[in-house]
């Protein structure tokens, strides 16, 4: 199963140039560019998946609205996973699922977040009011409905990004988790800063081909990531801690912000990309999803789930050449390095005999990351993977691994293998 | 960064200070006293360890040899060590910690204090503590307490002293003053800093309730300056990780604190501000006592003496206030209930443990027959405990009604956040229920909680046995039926246990294990160990009519109806009772166990103990039953429970036929009060004597917390010694003269007046009563 090809609407800082659009014209425009760059027949795709988080409610399956306004075939079925911050590589392993069980020989998948507008809903007493207000007959029975709302029924309920089961933002988790690696505040920062500064140096290069060029309806033509802001260890170490206060190390700088963006992977059967003439970019090799506590461990996916998948492809840490980790924040990932490089971790939470080791830095999101770019959580997995394939192409490696952690304790990696030049 | 090993500071300080510097500055501070004690101390050092981190002194707590970090031993050290830092400036600020992860610095030590011959010896002990502390929170060298785990009594009284504390969010961590529920009060500047800290309101809150207050409150009430969240798995254990953030962080802010980048004065709250002026003073102090005494009936000095001591404090100066507090605490060592609480707190302690080592097979699966209040009471207390637990009841509408009951307890606490929504969902899905024996095949243990009728308990037994494993426990919960008399229908009597809970189940503490000669010492270990894991306190007792507890209390509800009929009311027996200590009276009680089951079980006692155990007409019962008066139940019982409680004139109008003439000799409320009370006590003494229950220990602990006998007395065995046995055997017997064998004093108790030496307990509370 192949990778055909991967592209994603530039990300941008929520509140900003697409802020008025819905969630399925920013995945309109990630298919869209797809179709362009593949020219792939719009009835030639036997199935559509998108992922995506937050969801808007009148686009609950936000994949056959976009698929549709995109201009593919109404022909073809189309269906919305979630999970969190891999929704995307969901929807991509579903795809493969799909192609492997011989159901399809061509799939789409792709991911889109929209954080610049999001439900905000009545509270749960104002809407049991409406419900009932729509099932009274009498006037009377409406009259002493509405009589009954008080001023405290009119506070809204805001969506938040913490866990259902412990209530912990995820940002606070994250100042936990760095704590309990000891992972420093000067730490954070660095590889924050390395994060932006290789991200700059990317997008400055033009490597980052899979993002396309976006003219959004009443506004400019959007062609670049915008929330790339290299800045100096001094600027970093001046903002006050965003979680924990006051002795947390993460802050808004070491943390990804909110971003809005959509993805999009053509994935195929090797033979039928070769049938219609394609040249596949990369394998999607072994992927995995683990899952763990939700509390302690929120973040800890890719430390769980990178030994699991080398194991299951056969591999081992040394055998990788492109490393594509999401950045949640600065903290996750240095307390994920720290995680893999210790016997004793492996031991005592993983049933492991030993470490499997940190990835090289040299290897390591080297077109930047999360941190940088963004991260549209329901999109960061397709972009992931096709960072993978286009580094693998201009690297020149034979072995990539994507590897993420996402709310809910849960975590996914994924081997992709560069195809034969 | 310098070790433990480096010579007090020198190393750094030396250069600065020349011999003659020395002495000017020991002159000046007044501490020439150390000079002498420094390296004699060193060397003695066990409990406390030092260390700097730059230019904070890190010290930590760690008792070798207990589990806990107890006071005594670790503050004369903490002296020295604090001696030295103030006298050599060897660093900037300080960080107290423990070494220990669930524990900063708790309890008083009492078995010392009990030691000590006199109040005055006491007093000096607190006035040293005292002093210390006042030299701590004077300290121009910033002093930062970094709690983790129960920081009680003196611990919290360390902390308070200290000029910032940081406390970590963990469940483990708890601040508190219980020193009143042992009769005691917080004797090292508890009841003078805590005022100043939280307002007047606050500290009495605390001092009074003795409540353990979590990192949150702390936080909330201006306790605790800054929480720590606790960590989960790095590259340590999480406790251990945990401990070094703290101490991190801790040491973080006091390097701030030494460099004045946090400022040392507190805002002051406007509510605390309101409740210092001294008009609202002075309602706060009437209403708090005026509380106090309806709530202790005047029988616990202990809180007087701890609004006395804040009154004190505030209004005649601090240092009358620390005269106060030291002195009022070497009094309040010295009381009865005092001791009698602190027996009461070690026994309790004891009866925590299982000292029947650990079953072979751990109970996992459990299975409650009766879904009523005792079964849905049971499981309540089981499920959140990690047992999975089959609730089993005959119809949808029973087993319906005690899932609910068993839900509504957790969102109780979810509603106070004492509980996440996500923990109930988990608690509950330990939690099936059902109409049929599907999964008992699975069971470790059975409890059957149904009608307390010989037949159905038969019935139920042969039923569950038929689809119980081999190795599974039945346990009845009867409060009365004999044990044997249920097991004699089973094929595995060696496996049937009685396990007497008492309603209602999460509330009680107590629980009556019963063993027939029968029961293997595994099955008994089991149920022990399984009743520890649902929080109670284990009384073993053996089989007989009543047991223990219900045999104690019914004694006594025979002679409060024998009070009835003399022309005694409903609400004046009550209050003979309760005036006494007890929490409720006979008849409240009566009403709430139900009429029905009074009579039950009261028969069945007389039945079992024949004339000894008689008292008024049981009559009484039968005709209140024809007329439907069952108690709460029904609404209506001894007293009509409308708006306010009152008499029921159904009942007075029915001892109109029951009248009988007060003997005017031992009616007089004095006499009255101990016709009640020598009737359980001399019942209790006669269970020790039988072997029903094996210790005084667990009679005093069995008493108290099983029906309510007065805590201040400490339980009936207590209570003899301290009344003295003969004093109790000359009151009987002028009962004797009129009521016959129902006053009879039993052997042991004639025993104890024979040889006025002989106690229950041997001088201070030993835990080694066992």
């Amino acid at each position: 199963i192949v990778l055909v090809e991967g592209v994603r609407t530039p990300f941008l800082l929520s509140g900003t140039t697409y802020a008025d659009l819905m969630p399925h014209d920013l995945a309109r425009a990630a298919l869209q560019g797809l179709l362009k760059r593949t020219g792939i027949p719009k009835d030639a795709v036997d199935y559509i998946i998108y992922g995506t988080v937050v969801q808007e409610v009148k686009t609950s399956n936000v994949a056959r609205e976009a698929a549709l306004g995109a201009g593919f075939s109404d022909k073809i079925p189309a269906h919305t996973v979630t999970m969190a911050c891999i929704s995307a590589n969901q929807a991509m392993t579903s795809g493969v699922g799909l192609i492997a069980a011989g159901q399809c020989d061509a799939v789409v998948a792709g991911g889109v977040e929209f954080m610049s507008d999001v439900p905000i809903r009545h509270s749960r007493k104002m809407r049991k009011t409406m419900l009932s207000l729509n099932k009274a007959k009498t006037l009377g029975q409406r009259l002493s409905l509405i009589g009954s709302i008080r001023l405290a029924h009119l506070s809204p309920e805001l969506p938040a990004v913490a866990e259902f089961s412990t209530a912990e933002t995820m940002g606070h988790s994250a100042d936990r988790l760095a704590a309990a690696f000891g992972v420093s505040r000067v730490e954070q920062d660095e590889f924050a800063v390395r994060s932006h500064t290789l991200a700059k140096k990317a997008q400055d290069e033009g490597l980052l081909q899979d993002v396309i060029s976006f003219k959004v309806p009443g506004r400019d033509i959007v062609s670049k990531d915008n929330g790339i802001r290299p800045s100096s260890m001094e600027q970093m170490g001046k903002l006050k801690p965003a979680f924990v206060k006051p002795h947390g190390t993460v802050t808004a700088a070491n943390s990804s912000f909110m971003t809005d963006g959509a993805s999009a992977v053509l994935v195929m059967s090797e033979e039928k990309a070769l049938a219609m003439g394609y040249k596949p970019k990369a394998y999607l090799r072994d992927f995995v999803y683990v899952s763990q506590d939700p509390k302690d461990q929120l973040l800890l996916g890719p430390t769980y789930a990178t030994p699991k998948v080398l194991e299951r492809a056969g591999l081992s840490m040394s055998d990788i050449d492109v490393f594509e980790f999401h950045e949640a924040f600065a903290g996750q990932i240095m307390a994920n390095l720290k995680a893999m490089d210790s016997d004793w971790f492996a031991q005592t939470y993983m049933g492991r005999k030993s470490k499997v080791g940190t990835p090289a830095m040299e290897k390591f999101n080297l077109w930047g990351g999360s941190l940088s770019l963004g991260h549209p959580f329901g999109a960061t997995g397709c972009r992931l993977a096709t960072t993978v394939a286009n580094r693998l192409k201009k690297e020149g490696g034979q072995y990539g691994l994507i590897a993420a952690c996402a709310a809910g304790g849960q975590g996914h990696a994924m081997v992709i293998e560069a195809y034969p030049q | 960064m310098l070790g433990e090993t480096c010579p007090r500071g020198k190393s750094r300080a030396s250069p600065f200070y020349s011999g003659a510097l020395k002495i000017l500055i020991f002159l000046l501070l007044g501490h020439a006293r150390r000079v002498f004690s420094v390296s004699s101390h060193l060397a003695a050092r066990k409990h406390i360890s030092f260390e700097y981190k730059d230019d904070v002194a890190v010290i930590r707590f760690n008792d070798p040899s207990s589990k806990v970090n107890k006071q005594s031993l670790q503050l004369h050290e903490l002296a020295d060590v604090l001696g030295d830092i103030w006298l050599y400036r060897s660093s900037k600020s300080v960080v107290l910690i423990s070494g220990k992860p669930g524990c900063f610095l708790a309890g008083a030590d009492s078995n010392m204090l009990q030691s000590c011959a006199t109040s005055e010896e006491v007093t000096s002990l607190c006035e040293e503590a005292q002093k210390l502390f006042r030299r701590i929170e004077q300290s121009r060298v910033p002093i930062v307490a970094a709690i983790h785990g129960s920081c009680l009594s003196r611990g919290l009284e360390l902390a308070t002293a200290c000029h910032y504390r940081i406390a970590t969010k963990s469940k483990e961590t708890v601040l508190g003053t219980p020193e009143v529920m042992l009769g005691l009060l917080p004797g090292a500047g508890g009841t003078q800093r805590l005022p100043k800290m939280v307002g007047v309101l606050g500290a009495f809150d605390m001092l009074l309730s003795g409540k353990n207050i979590t990192a949150d409150e702390a936080k909330k009430m201006g306790l605790v300056d800054q929480l720590v969240d606790p960590l989960g798995p790095g590259l340590k254990s999480p406790e251990e990780r945990t401990m070094e953030y703290l101490e991190e962080v801790a040491v973080g802010v006091a390097y701030e604190l030494a460099n004045k980048k946090i400022p040392l004065t507190r805002e002051k709250k406007l509510w605390d501000a309101v409740t210092g002026l001294g008009p609202v003073r002075k309602i706060i102090y009437s209403t708090v006592t005026k509380r106090v005494q309806k709530q202790t009936k005047n029988l616990y000095p202990a809180p007087f003496q701890i609004i006395e001591c804040v009154k004190t404090g505030i209004e005649h100066g601090s240092d009358a206030g620390y005269l106060a507090e030291a002195q009022s605490f070497g009094k309040l060592v010295r009381t009865s209930e005092s001791k009698a609480l602190i027996g009461l707190h070690h026994g309790r302690l004891l009866c925590k443990k299982n000292r029947f080592g650990p079953p072979e097979k751990e109970v996992k699966k459990l299975a409650i027959l009766g879904a009523g209040l005792m079964g849905a009471g049971i499981a309540q207390v089981s499920v959140d405990k990690g047992l999975t637990s089959i609730l089993k009841d005959t119809t949808e509408d029973a087993i319906s009604k005690g899932y609910e009951k068993v839900y509504k307890s957790f969102d109780t606490k979810v509603k106070k956040t004492a509980m996440t929504s996500f923990e109930r969902d988990a608690f509950m899905s330990n939690l099936s229920i059902q109409t049929d024996y599907s999964g008992f095949e699975s069971a470790d243990m059975v409890i059957e909680a149904v009608f307390e009728d010989l037949n159905i308990k038969h019935q139920v037994l042969k039923e569950v046995e038929a689809v119980t494993p081999p190795h599974c426990i039945f346990a009845t919960n009867t409060s009365a039926l004999p044990v044997r008399d249920i097991a004699a229908a089973s094929k595995r009597p060696e496996k049937v246990i009685g396990i007497h809970y008492f309603s209602p189940v999460d509330k009680m503490q107590l629980v009556e294990i019963v063993t027939t000669d029968k029961t293997s010492k595994d099955t008994l270990g089991a149920a022990v160990s399984m009743a520890l894991k649902q929080g109670k306190i284990v009384v073993t007792v053996k089989d007989g009519p009543g047991f223990y507890t219900t045999r104690c209390m019914g004694c006594l509800l025979m002679e409060s109806l024998r009070l009835l009929q003399e022309g005694v009311t409903a609400t004046k027996s009550d209050f003979l009772a309760t005036s006494f200590g007890f929490n409720v009276g006979p008849f409240t009680v009566i009403d709430e166990v139900g009429v029905d089951i009074g009579l039950h079980i009261s028969e069945m006692l007389c039945k079992a103990f024949g004339s000894r155990y008689e008292g008024g007409s049981l009559e009484i019962f039968k005709t209140m039953l024809e007329k439907g008066l069952k108690g709460c139940k029904s609404g209506k019982g001894f007293f009509l429970y409308g708006k306010t409680k009152s008499v029921n004139p159904e009942v007075e109008e029915i001892l109109k036929n029951h009248q009988v003439t007060a003997p005017s000799a031992i009616s007089s409320e004095y006499d009255m009060q101990y016709r009640l009370l020598s009737r359980c006590i001399n019942e209790s003494l006669m269970c020790l004597q039988e072997g029903i229950i094996q210790s005084p220990l667990e009679g005093d602990i069995g008493a108290v917390f099983g029906y309510g006998f007065p805590p201040m007395h400490g339980g009936p065995f207590r209570f003899v010694d301290t009344f003295g046995a003969e004093r109790l055997v000359s009151l009987m017997k002028r009962f004797e003269d009129v009521y016959g064998n129902q006053f009879t004093p039993c052997q042991l108790l004639l025993d104890h007046t024979k040889d006025p030496s002989k106690k229950f307990y041997q001088s201070s509370p030993s835990p080694l009563q066992y």
